[in-house]
């Protein structure tokens, strides 16, 4: 126990000082997660959005696929991408395994479901309610588009949240196609990984604090919005 | 009164009325919910559709909207443009609020149809003026009463000046003060030239407004013919059942 | 605010462009878990990003699966440690320019307590049959890295079937040397450690080193540059660069003066061929 208490010192000290590692690295799994998020964000509202306002053949199975691949074990994508990416992968061509860009993708890939289901449900819901006013007001197609995703903006946000939850909190994917290299592709949760293997706690606990400080900043957020989203439905 | 600040502007196409249906069916899957509808609505005071409950009032109202096609017949307007953003409005039983505030629910409307912004803040002005709305201004639309969101409804769709304004029983869920306050609001907009087709089960309200009857029942359209006919000497005996208040459905 | 996806889109794509950009001049290293987690890395690319201006990423798995990646054409060069593997890598015509450049020694490290009593033993095979006769804990890599594979050959000379006791006494971990190291503190078992990860591991509880100087538990390693002609895209220029001044003067003196706890980790062996 006199371990942790040494080693939560240290930490302490780590974040207080900004130490310039630390900061580094929390930059890079920022940057790397916001990256995702954002692109997440247009491909899984787009596909949200068509999947909760049109109606064709296959629609249901799309939905049913969407849900389930919001579950997809980071470890699994990771190694999905890695084949992709490598030399001899079909994407190989491009060079991109081990970068950060090669984490971005891996991510998007695994929060791109979780915000298309969870916005399909609500953009749905809205569109059930919606749908024969904003035709009795003649808005076009993008126009409804656009109302919609802006009416159901914090639902939206909360979603985006979630994803961005599961981005920067993940080790599996981003251990596999980053390659863990320092000052390149270590983040938070590969550094806490490494950190532990080589028996050095502070920094990796110092981080942990950190992560655990953002998962709580974006389930405060989350719950903000939901109040938001309640007061403004009601 | 401001109302008269409402004229229904100018437009140099033709006027969109009258419209004309004929021998409109309405069905779903086998199920035909409206059959044989012939009428006109022409220019001029309220056409109140009346009839008992599940006589296919609202379809009736959503097929001259266009919000759903005949499965059979033609409606023809005057104006082949008469699908134009703000030619023609509707009101639901039930108005849809967006999440936003009251002004910002009458501004969309006005945003659609491209009402430019220094034009469109005056008119939201007007409106909630008009609707006596203006110490609401501000609030999430969401929270209104039922009658204040009625009273926004109406404000949202006569923001846009429209030709012709369908209305969906509009105070069927409202308290009599509430109701009054919204008969008040139709009767203005209906004295600014606006054509109002109104959807009621209510007697006393279609004898308050309207100046012609179309009475329907069980989908098919019994009587079509001006309200002081109507009520002197209903044709058909469902009508005839009906104002005695012996026809429940 | 309504225009706040534009922004987004835009701050996405800038993220892409810097990140494309990021990769000016780099090779990537397909390296051991020991190297890594033994801090030689963070030693010595400093003083080649110095001299050369070249960036060196490094990828740390073990042996087997760096050996792997290389042969998919993921990495530019390979600082491994098993001979036999690397020899297979270059005889398939993976590899080429293998060039053996500094060694240091695997040690047994176990409980204080000792329950095999292996304390002081010099005779690797030895020190295992001990084990293997208490049935007393051993965690091992099994991860097919460089140590991992010395591992089991010395089990194979101790004539101790010890995969066979897998699950029981003895556990396979398919772990880095660190993470098996903090599993052979917290499990009060024995295990088998590269010198140079043992020197820097600080979480060592009460694990101790007890047994080394066998020469059966040398532990050579080796550079090899992935072969261009394989894979046209490696960057065989800047790797051979690499290569070139870990086995320069140079490289071998700056390897014998990194020290960790007053204890020289690597020793540098190049030999130039003649």
């Amino acid at each position: 126990m006199n371990e942790f208490a040494d080693a939560a010192v240290l930490a302490s000290k780590l974040v207080l000082h900004a130490d310039a590692t630390l900061l580094e690295i929390v930059r890079r799994s920022l940057e790397v997660s916001l990256a995702a998020v954002g692109c997440a964000s247009v491909l899984g509202l787009s596909a949200g959005a068509l999947l909760a306002v049109t109606r064709f053949p296959g629609r249901k199975l799309c939905i049913i696929l969407t849900n389930a691949l919001m579950g997809l074990p980071p470890v699994v994508v990771g190694l999905l991408v890695y084949l992709s990416l490598s030399r001899t992968g079909p994407f190989g061509g491009w060079g991109l395994l081990f970068t950060p860009t090669a984490m971005v993708i891996a991510q998007i890939v695994l929060i791109t479901p979780i915000i298309c289901a969870l916005s399909r449900q609500t953009l749905e819901d809205l569109w059930l309610e919606y749908a024969e006013q904003l035709r009795s007001l003649r808005v076009t197609a993008f126009g409804s588009l656009r109302t919609l995703l802006w009416e159901a903006r914090y639902s939206l946000l909360t979603a985006i949240l979630a994803g961005f939850g599961r981005a920067i909190a993940e080790v599996g994917a981003v251990l596999i196609v980053g390659g863990n290299i320092a000052h390149v592709t270590r983040v938070m949760t590969t550094t806490i990984a490494l950190e532990t293997s080589r028996g050095d706690l502070a920094l990796a606990l110092a981080l942990g604090f950190i992560l655990i400080t953002i998962a709580m900043l974006v389930n405060g957020t989350t719950f903000v919005l939901r109040e938001l989203a309640d007061c403004d439905a009601r | 009164m401001l109302v008269s600040a409402l004229p229904i502007p100018f437009r140099n196409s033709c006027p969109i009325l009258p419209l004309t249906c004929v021998e409109v069916d309405y069905q779903i899957g086998t199920t035909v919910l409206l059959e044989a509808l012939s009428f006109t609505l022409s220019a001029g005071g309220p056409t109140v559709i009346l009839g008992p409950n599940g006589a296919g009032k609202t379809l009736a109202l959503k097929l001259c909207h266009g919000l759903i096609n005949p499965t059979r017949g033609t409606l023809r307007w005057s104006d082949a443009a008469h699908d134009m953003p703000g030619r023609q409005a509707m009101v639901f039983q039930r108005p849809v609020m967006l999440r936003r505030s009251v002004a910002a629910n009458i501004e969309y409307g006005l945003a659609v149809h491209k009402v430019p912004a220094p034009q469109r803040a005056e008119r939201v002005k007007t409106m909630l003026e008009l609707t006596g709305l203006v110490a609401l201004a501000g609030r999430s639309a969401r929270v209104l009463s039922s009658g204040e969101q009625q009273r926004l409804a109406l404000a949202r769709a006569w923001a846009m000046q429209p030709e012709v304004l369908f209305l969906d029983e509009p105070t069927a869920n409202l308290d009599p003060a509430a109701t009054s306050a919204v008969e008040e609001l139709i009767i203005a907009i209906a004295a600014t030239g606006t054509k109002v087709v109104l959807s009621t089960h209510d007697l006393q309200q279609a004898r308050r407004f309207a100046a012609q009857i179309l009475f329907l029942h069980r989908g098919r359209l019994l009587e079509s013919s001006a309200a002081d006919d109507f009520f002197k000497q209903p044709r058909s005996a469902a009508a005839t059942a009906f104002l005695r208040g012996e026809l429940w459905w | 605010m309504r225009r706040s996806p534009l922004v987004w889109t835009f701050g996405v794509s800038v993220f892409f462009f810097s990140f494309a950009s990021a990769g000016n001049s780099f090779i990537t290293l397909s390296s051991t878990t020991s190297t890594q987690a033994s801090g030689f890395f963070d030693y010595i690319l400093p003083l080649f990003k110095q001299k050369t201006g070249i960036d060196v990423h490094v990828i740390a798995a073990g042996t087997g699966q760096a050996l792997r990646l290389a042969e998919k054409g993921d990495a530019d060069a390979l600082l491994v440690h098993d001979k036999a593997g690397e020899m297979k890598f270059v005889n398939a015509g993976f590899g080429v320019d293998r060039r053996e450049m500094m060694y240091n020694d695997f040690v047994f490290v176990g409980p204080r307590a000792d329950p095999a009593g292996i304390r002081g033993t010099t005779d690797a095979v030895a020190v295992l049959k001990a084990i293997g006769a208490q049935r007393a804990t051993f965690v091992s890599r099994a991860d097919d890295s460089g140590t991992h594979r010395a591992e089991l050959r010395l089990w194979e000379e101790a004539g101790v079937d010890a995969r066979a006791a897998s699950g029981t006494w003895y556990k396979e971990l398919g772990a880095g040397m660190g993470a098996t190291l903090n599993t052979a503190a917290a499990l009060d078992s024995y295990t088998l450690s590269d010198r140079a990860t043992w020197l820097t591991f600080r979480n060592r509880g009460d694990l101790e080193l007890l047994a080394e100087g066998d020469p059966r538990l040398f532990n050579q390693y080796s550079l090899i540059l992935v072969n261009p002609r394989r894979h046209p895209h490696v960057k065989f220029n800047a790797a051979s660069k690499f290569v070139e001044f870990l086995t320069s003067t140079e490289g071998q003196n700056a390897i014998g003066e990194y020290v960790v706890e007053g204890t020289v980790l690597f020793r540098p062996n190049y030999q130039k061929a003649e």
